[in-house]
């Protein structure tokens, strides 16, 4: 019997099922490779690992900020959460219930559920229909009359900051980048969903107007109880927003933690690289060179082992021998999947503390 | 609401939003009538195919009525008001009536092929893979031949007459529309806003409808209507070869034919259906052009 059934804890949303303690989305060997053909008989050359066997679990109410350099399949990853990508495996559990299979939910239903913020905001709104109807679609899809669909859509401006007044009835166009964002995440919470995807939702926004869209998501998740998944590669933005952070490289989680500890303590090479790379604000302490050389190796033809091992200060034979596990992210772990973390796995440094021994 | 954050724009100030409260094609309907060029050659547009479909009220004589002593006078000659042609036949009335047949054979071919060709070409661009390769590759084998010949090939094959010359060109303009949106429902297709709207859980029939269609259609549209005058032309050659319209139909093709031996004896007369066609041609341009910069909302 799950806890939201008993009279002490009163479910706060009808849709919430599984009760507080049940993670609102759960992932588990997530995965999805993208077919590379050539000539003109369309033959698959290669795959392109964009998501190779992720797993994590988001809580209900939290922020999990998702960081890793371009390409490293964030939006993949965003992508598969929508199911607007097919994955090829893994399963996705959102709030208890399977989606997209047998006795589960169907992906129709979890789109009502999970929201989608894109990170190009003047292609994610369709060019000739004015703003309030783009936020109006999806409860017009779902059968609510015109009139009170625009109503709401007005209603949605308002709260994300617009007056509809004014901007309900402009085209895409006639916004600037902000406001067109603005109206992306009015129409993300048109559906009234419980988890926001937010896909590099400020990356393409001045720092200005980026402070202001990062407050009113703030605030929004306080009064619409929100769950965000948080994809950013903007390192400084994603500890601000996040209660825990996933670091990601070529396609895997490398690093999960609360926001607090795994900035304070990466325990990842690559993470204290990435935090490495970050301008400092002492021109004292201002580095040189740059914390890890070179690109990430091709995902086409990711390394043996673990991939990090051909850009990592660390590297010994077991890296690229075997690949370390992340481990089985308990709420709140902070893990890396790294061999260090590992006594057992036979590298020199394993079971010392790692310090971001870099330089 | 208590969440607006920051920049917040004054409320009230509803004169300036006022005039912003349309539709999208509100919008369209809005830029058309303040836009004189396409007004005019919308009304020349709209006079000639009046003209045609009235042509038994207005025009002043019978378009078969032939005279041997009135052969290829000049305009103004014993009332006949454009003159007469080869047979002594009042041009002006030929020209009214042929306008319908004309006009027919140019815009219904279309009409039809721009709801098969585009239907089909907005599936192969939606669906992608197999389906896209089918349709687009059958579509290639029609694109081998010359348009022209094509026309001939289909309409000698089924035998003449309008109805199949209408036939031969709807065939003939299936394959330019559909890819024409195919090409636009790939491009629109891969754009953020159609993966906003799938993800919303709408069903797939209204994502296509309210947010692939509405910007494939304005391509797709001004493609068709500038067919129209290519029609037009192909019809006219189709009955310049005994396909299409049959004498003593009128056709503005078929005359342009007949008095094409005629262009030494009186080059007026010989002009008068291909400024016929000329003026019609270039309305149906200028008003695809009018209609394209209305629809463009972003300019």
């Amino acid at each position: 019997m799950s806890l939201a059934t008993s009279p002490i804890w009163p479910p706060a949303d009808p849709r919430d099922r599984g009760g507080p303690q049940q993670p609102l989305l759960m992932v588990r060997g997530l995965q999805k490779h993208f077919a590379i053909r050539n000539g003109v008989l369309g033959r698959v050359a290669a795959h392109v690992r964009a998501v190779d066997g992720v797993s994590f679990t988001v809580h209900k109410g939290e922020t999990l900020g998702i960081v890793g350099e371009s390409g490293c399949g964030k939006s993949t990853l965003a992508r598969l959460l929508m199911r607007l990508i097919v994955p090829d495996a893994g399963e996705q559990i959102f709030d208890g219930d399977a989606v997209g299979v047998q006795g589960g939910i169907s992906v129709k239903d979890l789109r009502r559920q999970a929201q989608m913020v894109f990170q190009d905001s003047s292609s994610s709104l369709n060019p000739r229909m004015p703003v309030q109807g783009s936020v109006a679609f999806g409860p017009m899809a779902f059968g609510m009359p015109k009139a009170d669909a625009t109503a709401l859509a007005r209603e949605l401006l308002t709260k994300v900051g617009l007056n509809p007044a004014l901007f309900g009835g402009r085209y895409p166009h006639e916004l600037s980048g902000g406001q067109k964002q603005r109206v992306n995440i009015a129409r993300a919470l048109a559906l009234k969903p419980r988890m926001v995807i937010l896909d590099e939702a400020v990356s393409a926004l001045d720092k200005s107007v980026e402070a202001q869209v990062l407050n009113l998501l703030q605030a929004l998740k306080r009064e619409l109880s929100l769950t965000y998944v948080f994809i950013s590669h903007d390192l400084g933005v994603v500890r601000w927003i996040s209660d825990r952070v996933m670091v990601m490289y070529l396609g895997e989680v490398v690093e999960i933690g609360p926001a607090d500890a795994l900035y304070a303590a990466p325990k990842h090479p690559y993470t204290q690289a990435l935090l490495a790379s970050r301008p400092s604000m002492d021109p004292d302490r201002r580095r040189e060179e740059a914390p890890v050389s070179g690109d990430p190796p091709n995902p086409v033809n990711p390394p043996p082992g673990c991939r990090f091992h051909t850009r990592c200060p660390h590297a010994e034979r077991v890296c690229s021998a075997r690949a370390p596990v992340l481990g089985d992210a308990a709420a709140g772990a902070h893990l890396a999947a790294c061999h260090i973390q590992n006594p057992a796995s036979g590298h020199s440094l394993a079971g010392r503390p790692v310090r971001p021994a870099l330089h | 609401m208590s969440t607006t954050v920051s920049n917040a724009p004054p409320t009230g100030n509803d004169a300036m939003a006022a005039p912003r409260q349309r539709g999208y094609w509100g919008t369209v309907g809005y830029r058309l009538r303040y836009d004189p060029v396409t007004l005019f050659f919308g009304a020349v547009l709209l006079s000639v195919i009046l003209a045609a479909v009235f042509a038994s009220w207005i025009a002043p004589a019978d378009p078969y009525q032939e005279s041997i002593i009135r052969r290829l006078k000049g305009p103004g000659y014993m009332g006949h008001i454009l003159g007469t042609d080869e047979l002594g036949r009042d041009m002006l009335s030929r020209l009214l009536y042929g306008g319908r047949l004309t006009l027919l054979m140019g815009m219904v071919p279309v009409v039809i092929a721009t709801l098969i060709g585009g239907g089909l070409g907005v599936v192969a661009g939606f669906a992608g893979g197999i389906v896209n390769t089918l349709i687009m590759r059958t579509m290639d084998v029609f694109y081998a031949f010359p348009s022209v010949l094509l026309a001939v090939a289909i309409s000698g094959a089924m035998g003449g007459g309008v109805t199949n010359g209408m036939i031969a060109l709807t065939l003939v303009f299936i394959p330019p529309l559909c890819r024409v949106a195919e090409t636009a429902t790939t491009q629109v297709r891969n754009l953020d806003f159609v993966d906003a709207a799938r993800a919303t859980g709408a069903p797939l029939r209204l994502v296509l409808w309210h947010h692939v269609l509405g910007n494939v259609l304005g391509p797709v549209l001004i493609y068709a209507s500038s067919l129209i005058s290519v029609g037009i032309i192909l019809a006219s050659g189709l009955s310049f070869l005994g396909l299409g319209v049959k004498p003593p139909e009128p056709d503005w093709g078929l005359m342009l034919n007949a008095l094409r031996q005629a262009i030494y004896v009186n080059p007026l007369i010989a002009a008068l259906p291909g400024i016929a066609i000329f003026i019609t041609s270039v309305s149906l341009n200028m008003v695809s052009d009018g209609l394209r910069s209305a629809m463009d909302v972003r300019s």
